[in-house]
């Protein structure tokens, strides 16, 4: 134990002296936080629509205006021509092109089909299904008014009936992306960084031959696995309650749940890491190796918690692998507990799994870790 | 119990591979001994000093260290020796004061043992100026002079020295040796690799190695004599062209 004590005692006086790495630790994942919080969006907005008008009536001028209205187009220009929209839209120029047809106005009036021509750029595919909603949402309504209002001056009352729902979002009731956003990006800049700083951390010690002088005292392995690692689990709770602290003063996430059950998670959590960390470090020799083998993993985990795409959409064996990512069971337990308000047995399943994955991940660090060659 | 040998190698090899580094080495060292451990660059002086010290298990072969052995007992040698590398290995970024404290800490000294040996180091080695200076702040010399005592702080039955005085100035290495004599005068062996020829007239016995094989082994007046060379230097070349 007093061992420990001498080896937390110098961690920390490294790491507080090197003026360098402190903006690293605590200013640049704030930066990260409230960049990519704001920046990281799903909604799309400022749509470019553009849109072909060969009937020219009041009709198509009001349906026009519906666009014009919305708050997601940005109604940009009257081309005189398809051609000449088709060409825009290859020089990125619109996103959209609606074309409406010579005879619409003389259709509607009969009370007859008919077809409005609709381009999408769907090189996105996923923000081209979601403009397709809107710009249907907007015509179902164009349409709804316009078949009312010739009723009315027909003669037939006969009132139309439509199925409406009306939808209750739970959790996120103004349905804001960053409520979803900001506990997910707070996981992941408490894991970049403490995965990163425990890695290099022990392979800096490699490189310039100190590990070496550690090796030949009769220290034990678990006294300097934890001396090493010690510093870096606070420094992760430090980023946890910078991070938590941003969250509610700029975002105004809501916190629903016990924040002490974040802390309990994340104590958890954090030894996982750090055991990552711990095991890389073991396996190379320079710290552009372990930054190199970190990022991969990072990224790999990252892309795969369900922190930017549903892990639901993602193919079976895609969701298997998920199973053994750490992130995964972070992510959503942050939002469980955050927007939720999940008690500890509803988190009880990631609390297991991710208890099992520390427990290994260390093991596998204190095996990896040899003082004899 | 008075033990009389304090190092025992006896047909020490490791391989990487198909290169052999050490070639079934043999030799005793004396307790309160200083002993030079001889040979070119790349002889494979470190390899076998690292069996030694036990970082490194030998491929085969035995030794015992401090009375402990290297294949069963690294962990227990490493309570009874000191050791400094090649490498340099103090923590640049701490003060001398603060590696005292870290080196003395995990050698399982007491913070009151840290202190009172903090003191008399200063003392000796007139730290008093740098006490309190980064480490990368210091001149060479001096970070090795102090290297060697943060190697001692635990009193260790022998010390490991790699290399010590390598590049450092003439006056600096002559005070180096000063030292190295006081730590065998206090009965402390000191197990030595250069590749300085005039240093080792200094020790008391002196092994030469040439590629993975002691060639030579014995004080330096004996070697002096059965090679018919006035200098070790001397004794070095004919050895080492063969």
């Amino acid at each position: 134990m007093k061992t420990i004590l001498f080896i937390i005692q110098k961690e920390f006086k490294q790491i507080f002296r090197n003026k360098g790495m402190l903006p690293i630790i605590f200013v640049l994942p704030i930066l990260q936080l409230v960049i990519l919080s704001n920046a990281a969006t799903f909604e799309i907005k400022n749509i470019k629509f553009s849109y072909v008008d060969n009937n020219k009536t009041s009709f198509s001028r009001a349906l026009i205006q519906k666009f014009d209205a919305s708050t997601y187009f940005n109604v940009l220009t009257d081309f005189p021509s398809t051609k000449l929209a088709t060409a825009a839209m290859l020089n990125g120029e619109v996103d959209v092109i609606l074309e409406i047809p010579e005879n619409f106005e003389q259709n509607l009036v009969k009370n007859q089909l008919t077809d409005l021509s609709l381009i999408i750029n769907a090189i996105d595919g996923a923000a081209a299904g979601v403009e397709n909603v809107y710009i249907n949402q907007i015509i179902k309504d164009f349409n709804k008014n316009a078949q009312a209002n010739l009723k009315q001056h027909s003669v037939q009352i006969n009132k139309p009936v439509y199925i409406n729902s009306i939808p209750s979002f739970w959790y996120n009731k103004t349905l804001n992306y960053k409520t979803f956003m900001v506990p997910g990006i707070l996981v992941l800049l408490v894991t970049m960084i403490t995965l990163f700083l425990s890695g290099m951390n022990i392979v800096r010690e490699k490189e310039i031959g100190t590990l070496e002088q550690i090796n030949v005292t009769p220290i034990k392995k678990h006294q300097f696995i934890i001396g090493k690692l010690f510093p870096f689990w606070i420094i992760g709770f430090g980023l946890l309650t910078i991070g938590l602290i941003i969250a509610k003063l700029l975002f105004n996430v809501p916190i629903v749940g016990s924040i002490l059950l974040l802390y309990l998670f994340t104590s958890i959590y954090l030894l996982v890491i750090l055991g990552i960390g711990f095991f890389i470090s073991n396996f190379t020799d320079t710290q552009q190796q372990a930054m190199f083998i970190s990022w991969f993993f990072t990224v790999i985990f990252i892309l795969m918690s369900g922190l930017f795409t549903p892990i639901e959409s993602m193919p079976i064996w895609a969701q298997y692998i998920t199973e053994f990512n750490p992130i995964k069971y972070f992510v959503e337990v942050m939002r469980m507990v955050m927007l939720k308000g999940s008690n500890f047995t509803d988190i009880l399943p990631q609390f297991t799994k991710t208890l099992a994955y520390a427990i290994i991940m260390n093991g596998l660090a204190v095996w990896s870790y040899k003082k004899t060659n | 119990m008075k033990e009389e040998t304090a190092i025992h190698v006896k047909n020490l090899t490791k391989k990487f591979g198909a290169f052999t580094a050490v070639n079934t080495i043999s030799f005793k060292v004396k307790k309160g001994e200083i002993f030079g451990f001889l040979g070119a660059n790349g002889a494979g002086k470190t390899t076998a000093m690292k069996m030694l010290i036990g970082i490194s298990t030998p491929t085969s072969g035995e030794a015992t260290v401090a009375g402990f052995n290297v294949n069963t007992q690294p962990e227990s040698i490493k309570k009874n020796i000191g050791y400094m590398s090649q490498k340099f290995a103090l923590y640049d970024d701490l003060t001398v004061k603060e590696n005292i404290t870290f080196f003395g800490g995990i050698y399982g000294l007491t913070r009151k043992q840290i202190k009172d040996k903090r003191s008399q180091l200063v003392e000796e080695l007139g730290l008093q100026k740098i006490v309190n200076e980064l480490v990368s702040s210091l001149p060479l010399g001096w970070k090795q002079k102090i290297a060697f005592s943060v190697a001692l702080l635990h009193n260790p039955k022998i010390v490991f020295l790699d290399e010590p005085t390598g590049g450092v100035d003439p006056i600096t290495r002559r005070q180096f040796w000063e030292m190295i004599y006081k730590t065998a005068n206090q009965g402390t062996t000191v197990f030595v690799t250069t590749h300085y020829m005039d240093e080792a007239e200094y020790c008391d016995s002196v092994s030469i190695m040439v590629n993975g094989k002691i060639e030579a082994l014995d004080t330096p007046k004996k070697l002096k004599e059965q090679f018919k060379a006035s200098t070790m230097n001397d004794v070095f070349l004919k050895l080492a062209r063969g």
